[in-house]
């Protein structure tokens, strides 16, 4: 391109001269790609801080993973961050600093007869780079906020609830892992104390599959409980679960098993010393 | 054996017929046991069996990891003349079994489980087999095919 041909003006020093210009012009590309979602006077109060802070760098260009570059990465740290938290596709997110190379080239190309520019190089360099620090601190977000969501699912997940006085079940749905049986046998004793009861019934109707892992699981919640003076019963198990566990060799010793949460529910109510039986008095 | 396609994320594509994994960690033996669940559905497999070459899958998949230092999976749908079924293959480079007997016998364990995984699975399955040695490593086969 002959504007950008070898000449005294770099391009760092063009962009310092030009700072008005090209903020007002990256920070509407950006708002333009952001409709509805982030409102233009945000998109500037976060944009313009980043470009203020590469402006007074410039002789430190384009190396961003330096020193000087701190007060940049951590910049766009937060404005991916925020931009991740707010539902924009990484690719969006990062397109916004690549708009910046076009905000500073697009207004130096509106100069022909002026001198060329140097740096041109340098400064796309730092574009991209600054592109990858944008996508990368998208991902770390986005990986925390799953993270979190999952911590949440498990706890969402397992339900300790009160089928009666003295009297609780937690229906147990998906995989069992460590992580949710310790959040599940958690629960449980928690709701064992506070509620004064005496009965569990440990329904694992919606788990797929019983091996060791999950049997070794079942136990330890059943004896934690038993530590605490209470009594589980398994139910829900289904006649696949009772083959899979009898061919594995896993034995529930004197725990007591029921095929049904509504048998579990009547053992547990008998053992608590309730009759349930039908009124003789017609309806 | 004919792997068809080699992923790592989001389970079996509706075409695929077999899938291989690495298993290093907790969610990798999460993403075996579907694959397993997914070709055995293909398969035909009764729940009963789904259920036990799952549960197998589970248990070797585990022990791939947790005792031989992590490892791959190798999960496909095969046929003979007659049936279809699901095979698995575990490999690692681990420690080997050195008495193998007694790892089969059940209730024998070296990692504080139940150690009722080996012994299980081979119940649960049609074929099963136990190739490793010392310093060798270990590779594991099972298959259940659909009655
Ligand atoms: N891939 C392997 N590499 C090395 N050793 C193994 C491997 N698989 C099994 N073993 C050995 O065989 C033993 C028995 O295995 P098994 O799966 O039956 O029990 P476990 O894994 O110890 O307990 P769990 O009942 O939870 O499965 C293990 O404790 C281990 O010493
Ligand atoms: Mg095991």
């Amino acid at each position: 391109m002959k504007t950008l041909a070898d000449g005294g003006y770099d391009i760092s020093a063009f962009f310092l001269d030009h700072r008005d210009v090209i903020a007002r012009d990256w920070t509407q590309r950006v708002a333009k790609n952001s409709t509805g979602r982030i409102s233009a006077a945000e998109t500037q109060s976060e944009l313009l801080p980043i470009l203020d802070a590469l402006l007074k760098i410039v002789g430190e260009w384009p190396n961003v993973s330096g020193a000087p570059f701190e007060e940049v990465r951590a910049l766009l740290s937060e404005y991916s961050r925020s931009r991740a938290r707010n539902g924009f596709s990484p690719a969006e997110t990062a397109t916004a600093v690549f708009a910046l190379r076009d905000a500073v080239l697009s207004e130096a190309n509106k100069n022909p007869q002026g001198p060329g520019y140097t740096g041109i190089e340098r400064f796309s360099q730092m574009i991209d780079s600054l592109g990858l620090i944008t996508f990368d601190a998208y991902v770390r977000t986005r990986e925390t906020i799953i993270t979190s969501q999952t911590e949440q699912l498990l706890e969402l997940s397992t339900p300790v609830v009160k089928l009666w006085n003295g009297i609780l079940a937690v229906p147990l749905v998906g995989t069992l892992d460590s992580a949710r049986t310790q959040v599940v046998m958690e629960a449980l004793l928690q709701m064992l104390v506070s509620t004064e009861s005496q009965h569990a019934i440990i329904d694992i109707t919606g788990v797929p599959a019983v091996d060791t892992q999950v049997a070794q699981h079942l136990l330890k919640t059943v004896m934690a409980a038993r530590l605490m003076g209470a009594e589980c019963v398994i139910s829900g198990i289904r006649p696949q679960i009772a083959q899979t566990i009898v061919a594995l060799g896993v034995e529930f010793g004197d725990i007591v098993t029921k095929a049904s949460l509504a048998d579990a529910l009547q053992l547990t109510l008998q053992r608590s010393g309730f009759e349930v039986r039908k009124s003789e008095r017609k309806a | 054996m004919t792997i068809v396609q080699h992923w790592s994320i989001d389970g079996v594509p509706a075409d695929a017929q077999a899938a291989e994994f690495e298993i290093q960690s907790d969610a990798d033996v999460v993403k075996v046991r579907q694959a397993a669940r997914q070709l055995a559905q293909k398969a035909a497999l009764s729940i009963v069996d789904q259920t036990k070459i799952v549960t197998a899958v589970s248990e070797l998949a585990r022990n791939t990891l947790i005792h031989g230092g992590g490892g791959t999976a190798q999960v496909e749908i095969v046929k003979n003349e007659k049936r279809v079924g699901v095979r698995a293959v575990f490999m690692d480079e681990g420690p080997g079994i050195a008495d193998t007997t007694r790892a089969l016998s059940g209730g024998f364990s070296t990692g504080g489980g139940l150690g009722l995984g080996l012994s299980g699975s081979r119940r649960l399955v049609d074929a099963f087999d136990l190739d490793t040695a010392p310093g060798r490593g270990t590779r594991v086969t099972v298959t259940k095919w659909a009655r």
